[in-house]
């Protein structure tokens, strides 16, 4: 039998970046919340604490702040063609849990997507023509501008505490910082991190070339700081313990560094962990969210009422959520209809290694999740692609987070995978090697899309999220050019040798690339082509928002992270302003 | 591994050698103050594959310690013997079949399953051509057994030799490079190898002093004051390792 709670005004789905902004916004707005956490309730003390959270094995390869691959995981094919199996252990994507979610764990690095990714289709048709994209690539508009969102970007910023440097301060170009941002109102909150070695190296080859090299912007500190929440956060030790881990140092921005104490703390929210949300439950109408159904930490199954609901989980989980609730009509790659799953995109990456002499220490440890030195020469439209028959773009950054010896043991190509001359590689050019990242960009297309799969269940007994993904011929092309200007780059920094590839299909989901997976709920200005409206408002059900990167329509060259934040504060700004007062769509149709 | 197999790879080996060859287990005993390792996964025929075994994985060479010397047996040992060995991390719902390349790990087994598996088609695939065991063949017949297990193809017991021979390696480079309180690693002997400087960790001084030769010792998460290092205690089945 289920038990029914009392009704509350907003039940939040996942407590990590999204619920906690939106739970702070709400609740400030005298809204009574609940935030209901499938995972532990994790804090940096006494969670989070050296020495103990240096250990490679338990955190970076047991991947143990993870979700439990056990009880839920994924199904995978490349093609309607294949089978789709579940992956069985984590390893191309390592989605979050517990309290803070992957904002945890990330690396920190924090980015705005520029005008050029919100209008990408438009801006596509207008400068190259209208027969320049092939049919299956189904890139469309967010339905919002850069504009709209800067003030929410910076908001976020200075939540956050960001280290970086302005490259476009209110429209005046600044020599040093990423000359190919969107006009921004206010310079970081915190001055650029140390540049490490090997990025020093990097930016004198980029600058040398006619590139742009700029500091990466980072959520890990480079000085003490007080966000407008009172929060105070660290100077960042380079400790190389990041991604994957927690900070004990209160350097690395999360939930529980910037905002989530002062969420705790209101007597207007509730947090509870250890409940993992079966459905959203609609009324008979089928147009109005009633709450939720949950199975508490004793496994019996609760019904929370709401009057408003907050699907803020991990972007895949929001659209599996959606598809077990029966919101919204799943997409159909046959036919093209449907929205609920389409426009899964991913990111599209390669890594080129220079390879120094033995008397270029590069010291990989000494290094953070969101430090080095990168160029956007590369990124999105920053440069013609009429010539080159392809959309999107790469950053490319010399940006190492570690140097973990289980994980990081750069070798030539051509070295033995195992023996005596493995062992005489991996001892020769582990101080020795700079890897240059290139972070590319993942356009939707028809046949890359989220849906149930028919065969296998989580924990719960519900069908598991299927995912039909390859690289796209677009991406391939994408990830051939920009692999080779990293090369060339790559070339000039002095190094003995430079190994690297474009990346190629098929796409490996044991081999770990990012986990930026966006897409399956997307924003937009059309409900047949788009799940949540410009506000990340359901289109069927006015009474539901669902945030995350699952909003993206397609995936851009920088990380996903600050766009999202931006968003959350954007979304919970036309909660709070307009739809309190007026409950219904924010957005006619 | 079918016999016929084995006995091609032999001759690949080359008499000569196999004649030539000082057994491998004399050459590379461990220099652990004559302490046995005591297992708790383990029975004595797997640990007479196993430790040699890794051995040519990662040699001891004139860089210094191998993985035997490192006790990455007693690291993989703890590992099959806990919770990971038990299929903590693997999602373990059927139906099973084989995937494409890309889709990851589809066998039914747990790593214990595993390794108990093929270790025990390896000991009988081994038990006419190498009556003293694995650790006494030569080593270029070792070497030559191991790539050919790492070639796959083969079949051990119902477990892709090619899938039981990755699973060794990347435990053995796991147990050679992670934290000494898992069991390998020991003396940090990995760590030295490459410089990396575990689980210290405070370079914000260091950062920007480009190309400094950062000489500092290594430290392990188990190490106390005087520098000695505790080692987690061994789980028994079942438990977290």
């Amino acid at each position: 039998m289920t038990a029914r709670r009392e009704e509350v005004d907003v039940v939040l789905i996942g407590v990590g970046l999204v619920g906690t902004v939106l739970g702070r916004e709400l609740t400030r707005a005298g809204q009574r919340v609940v935030g209901l956490e499938r995972g532990e309730p994790r804090d940096t003390v006494p969670d989070f604490q050296g020495p103990a959270m240096h250990d490679e094995l338990r955190y970076a390869v047991r991947l143990a702040l993870m979700q439990d691959v056990g009880r839920e995981t994924v199904t995978f094919r490349h093609s309607p063609r294949e089978v789709a199996l579940p992956i069985r252990r984590w390893a191309s994507f390592l989605p979050g849990t517990g309290v803070g979610g992957a904002m945890v764990h990330w690396n920190g690095q924090m980015f705005r997507f520029q005008d050029d990714d919100f209008q990408m289709r438009s801006r596509t048709t207008e400068r190259y023509g209208r027969d320049f994209l092939p049919p299956e690539v189904t890139i469309q508009d967010w339905g919002i501008t850069a504009a709209e969102l800067e003030p929410y970007f910076t908001r976020f910023e200075y939540l956050l505490g960001v280290s970086g440097k302005a490259g476009n301060l209110q429209g005046r170009k600044i020599p040093g910082g990423n000359v190919f941002e969107d006009p921004r109102s206010r310079d970081y909150p915190t001055p650029p991190q140390k540049e490490p070695y090997g990025s020093a190296i990097f930016r004198r080859a980029a600058q040398e070339m006619g590139y742009h090299p700029y500091p990466q912007p980072s959520a890990n500190l480079s000085q003490p700081y007080t966000n407008p929440e009172g929060m105070r956060l660290n100077t960042c030790t380079f400790c190389g313990f990041c991604e994957r881990f927690g900070c004990e140092h209160f350097a690395k921005s999360s939930p529980q560094t910037v905002l989530l104490p002062r969420l705790l703390e209101d007597s207007n929210f509730e947090l509870r962990t250890g409940c993992q949300v079966l459905r959203i439950n609609r009324d008979s109408s089928g147009r109005r969210a009633t709450g939720v159904t949950y199975v508490d930490p004793r496994g019996e199954e609760v019904e929370q009422p709401a009057a408003l609901v907050i699907l803020g989980a991990y972007a895949y989980n929001n659209v599996r959520l959606l598809l077990l609730s029966g919101i919204g009509e799943p997409y159909d790659p046959e036919t093209g209809r449907g929205v609920v799953g389409r426009n899964y995109a991913y990111q599209t990456m390669s890594y080129p290694q220079v390879f120094y002499d033995e008397s270029v220490n590069i010291n990989p440890f000494m290094r953070s999740g969101a430090n080095g030195t990168m160029i956007a020469d590369f990124a999105g439209d920053n440069f013609d692609h009429g010539p080159l028959g392809f959309v999107g773009g790469a950053y490319i950054g010399e940006i190492m987070t570690n140097g973990r010896p289980i994980g990081f043991r750069p070798v030539p190509p051509g070295t033995p995978p195992w023996g005596s001359g493995w062992k005489r590689a991996v001892a020769r050019h582990y101080n020795h090697t700079s890897v240059v990242n290139v972070h590319g960009s993942s356009v939707a297309t028809r046949s890359n899309y989220l849906d149930l799969d028919p065969t296998y269940k989580d924990a719960w007994g519900l069908p598991l999220l299927r995912m039909t993904f390859d690289f796209p011929d677009n991406d391939l092309r994408m990830s051939a050019f920009c692999t080779e200007k990293a090369m060339e780059i790559a070339r000039g920094m002095g190094g003995q040798l430079v190994a690297g590839a474009p990346r190629t299909r098929p796409y490996n989901v044991a081999e770990y690339q990012t986990t930026h997976n966006t897409g399956g709920a997307i924003m937009g200005t059309d409900p047949s082509t788009s799940v949540v409206n410009r506000y990340l408002q359901s289109w069927d059900v006015s009474n539901l928002f669902v945030i995350g990167a699952s909003a993206y329509p397609q995936n851009a060259s920088y990380n996903p992270t600050g766009t999202l934040g931006a968003l959350a504060y954007w979304t919970a700004d036309a909660i709070v302003s307009r739809y309190l007062g007026s409950p219904g769509p924010l957005v006619g149709t | 591994m079918a016999n016929v197999s084995r006995r091609a790879f032999l001759q690949s080996a080359g008499a000569v050698a196999a004649a030539l060859a000082v057994p491998a287990c004399d050459r590379l005993a461990p220099k652990s103050g004559g302490r046995r390792a005591s297992y708790s996964f383990f029975n004595a025929d797997e640990a007479a594959f196993v430790e040699p075994a890794v051995a040519r994985l990662i040699p001891a060479d004139d860089l210094g310690p191998g993985a035997l010397e490192a006790g990455v047996p007693t690291y993989m040992d703890r590992q099959l013997a806990g919770a990971w060995g038990a299929g903590a991390g693997l999602y373990r719902g059927g139906p099973w079949r084989a995937g494409q390349p890309g889709q990851g790990y589809q066998l039914p087994f747990t790593p214990a399953e595993l390794f108990r598996k093929a270790l025990r088609a390896i000991r009988e695939d081994l038990a006419e051509s190498a009556p003293d065991g694995f650790g006494a063949l030569p080593v270029a017949e070792q070497d030559a057994y191991l790539r050919a297990l790492d070639e796959g193809g083969r079949d051990l017991g119902g477990v892709p030799s090619e899938a039981f021979f990755g699973t060794l390696l990347g435990l053995t480079v796991e147990g050679f490079f992670s934290d000494p309180v898992y069991g390998g690693n020991q003396d940090m002997v990995g760590w030295k190898l490459v410089g990396f400087p575990g689980a210290y960790a405070n370079y914000y001084e260091f950062v920007d002093q480009h190309g400094i030769a950062f000489r500092r010792p290594p430290m392990s998460l188990g190490q106390d004051a005087s520098g000695s290092i505790h080692v987690h205690p061994a789980p028994r089945a079942g438990e977290e390792g």
